[in-house]
């Protein structure tokens, strides 16, 4: 613990590290919390991984990763969006080909890329210690482009997750809502990859809007704690895998799953142990 | 001519999915300041001539008219309350949230409800008498609950028109009752269409009762007998008295 608050105040990796992750939890307690209540884990899941085709390309053409992130995860939003609109019935088939076509697509170009070969598992695994003080920059700005238009959106969003028929009825462009709705979700994902890497940038998404959804009452409610808990998740998870040098995404994964594990277990005995007492659980 | 102005009105309506008639020739007129139950069995079209009413599905051949518009441009004259069921009672939602919901068309498109928005939601949940349940979760109330509370959603647009889908499925009798005593004194104001599978209750609370199973069996003028309900349903049904004005 010492060790690690002397790294932190004599080190701007693990300074851009600790932001980063602040950075993440905003984002992904806001968003995660409408992929959690919309039930919209799996169209999420497929987003992140065709990112993988995006930042491969970028790679291979000489861009920045990163942009070739951003630009692949809003075109996947949309294309995935429209898919689960239109082609409800097999929804799930065609989210998954994809999810699978986007990340071979990922791997073929960053194979061929020539000369030095990026490491592909920072892309599948994350590396938050070793990202650089300019996507800071950009994380942040995408931060605040998601708090500004959840805002703006907040009442239309909720509609749209918790009745999108009489949201329909109510005149409101539902279609439009939900792609800016999945375009937001998109570029949480790009944030979260820094973090945690492709792989399990699902589990950031869900895992604290999910505790969260235990103890809240209202959506932003849910928000809220849930931003709080990924920043617990994020700070923890880096202090733990400083010292004995584990991988600092798996290990803030982890983390947060046993805390979801935790809530889900004393949740279901609470409501047992009222049961039991014969009080009617409203 | 009679004088009430014809708030629904459907010309020889055809409805399929893929290949499946639900729907067939249903010409049908309901009149300002009616109460009309639509009743027929599980799966016979009740359901879907609502949701054509709405403008949600278009049929396959045939004219609707809602206030003398086409469905799609009435919507804002129409309050409708779905069936409760199919909303996710795990959704972190307060009554009041959930009330406002109706309010959206007419709110500012980016940030808060207005003043006059929540004024107006206040006001519906006083109307259906759920005003001490504003704060609580929706998923967490009882079903009769839910369901006034989706009648207040339904009411905070000042509709002219009140559609009910089936709003007393999985309700006690008591509660039920309530329900139709509350919708008897709305339609003192609003035109009402209420669409059930039972005929229960429902018969000594409307005005008039239509039975569809895929064609308009009796029309709601028609004096309802055993007979007629019998061609409906297919099957004697025990018939409760009931009231069928002319």
């Amino acid at each position: 613990m010492f060790e690690f608050l002397e790294v932190l105040r004599s080190q701007s990796f693990m300074q851009n590290a600790v932001i980063i992750g602040l950075l993440a939890s905003l984002a992904c307690g806001v968003m995660g919390t409408y992929v959690v209540v919309k039930r919209i884990v799996f169209i999420s899941g497929g987003i992140s991984h065709t990112v993988l085709g995006g930042m491969g390309m970028a790679y291979y053409f000489g861009f920045n990763p990163m942009h070739g992130a951003v630009v692949s995860a809003l075109v996947a939003a949309v294309v995935i969006g429209l898919v689960s609109l239109h082609y409800h019935q097999h929804e799930d088939t065609i989210i998954g080909a994809l999810w699978a076509i986007g990340m071979a697509v990922g791997i073929l170009f960053i194979y061929k890329t020539p000369g030095y070969s990026v490491d592909l598992m920072s892309y599948l695994f994350g590396n938050i210690l070793m990202v650089k003080r300019d996507s800071v920059y950009l994380l942040a700005f995408l931060d605040a482009l998601i708090i500004v238009l959840v805002s703006l959106y907040y009442k239309r969003f909720l509609a749209v997750c918790f009745d999108e028929e009489y949201s329909q009825l109510q005149g409101i462009g539902v279609v439009m809502t939900y792609l800016l709705l999945l375009c937001l979700i998109a570029l949480t994902v790009v944030i979260l990859i820094q973090v945690v890497g492709i792989i399990l940038v699902i589990a950031l998404l869900t895992l604290p809007a999910a505790t969260a959804g235990y103890y809240a009452r209202s959506l932003i409610q849910m928000m809220i704690l849930a931003s709080i808990l990924g920043a617990v998740f994020t700070t923890s998870g880096l202090i733990v895998s400083y010292g004995p040098d584990l991988p600092a995404g798996a290990t803030i994964i982890l983390i947060a799953g046993l805390a979801y594990l935790v809530a889900t277990v004393s949740k279901g005995l609470a409501s047992k142990f009222r049961g039991g007492l014969g009080k009617k659980t409203p | 001519m009679s004088q009430e102005k014809a708030v629904v009105e459907t010309y020889h309506v055809d409805f399929a999915y893929d290949d499946a008639l639900i729907l067939e020739d249903v010409t049908l007129t309901v009149e300002s300041g009616d109460f009309l139950g639509m009743v027929g069995p599980n799966g016979s079209g009740k359901t879907t001539l609502l949701r054509i009413l709405l403008g949600l599905i278009h049929p396959l051949r045939g004219n609707v008219r809602v206030f003398g518009q086409p469905p799609e441009r009435a919507r804002h004259l129409v309050g409708y309350v779905p069936q409760h069921a199919d909303l996710d009672s795990s959704f972190p939602i307060s009554v009041v949230d959930v009330v406002l919901i109706g309010r959206l068309g007419k709110a500012p498109r980016f940030g808060r409800y207005r003043k006059t928005d929540r004024q107006a939601a206040e006001e519906a949940m006083e109307k259906v008498e759920i005003h001490d349940l504003r704060n609580r979760r929706f998923g967490a109330l009882s079903g009769g609950q839910k369901q006034r509370v989706l009648m207040a959603r339904a009411l905070v647009g000042k509709p002219d028109l009140l559609l009910l889908d089936e709003p007393t499925t999985s309700i006690d009798g008591r509660v039920e009752q309530d329900i139709y005593e509350l919708l008897k004194r709305l339609n003192e104001k609003v035109t009402i269409i209420l669409v059930s599978h039972d005929l229960g209750f429902i018969s000594s609370y409307v005005k008039h009762v239509a039975c569809v199973n895929r064609r308009l069996v009796c029309n709601p003028t028609d004096e309802i007998t055993g007979g007629v309900i019998e061609a409906c349903y297919g099957a004697p049904v025990h018939m409760i008295k009931h009231k069928c004005e002319l």
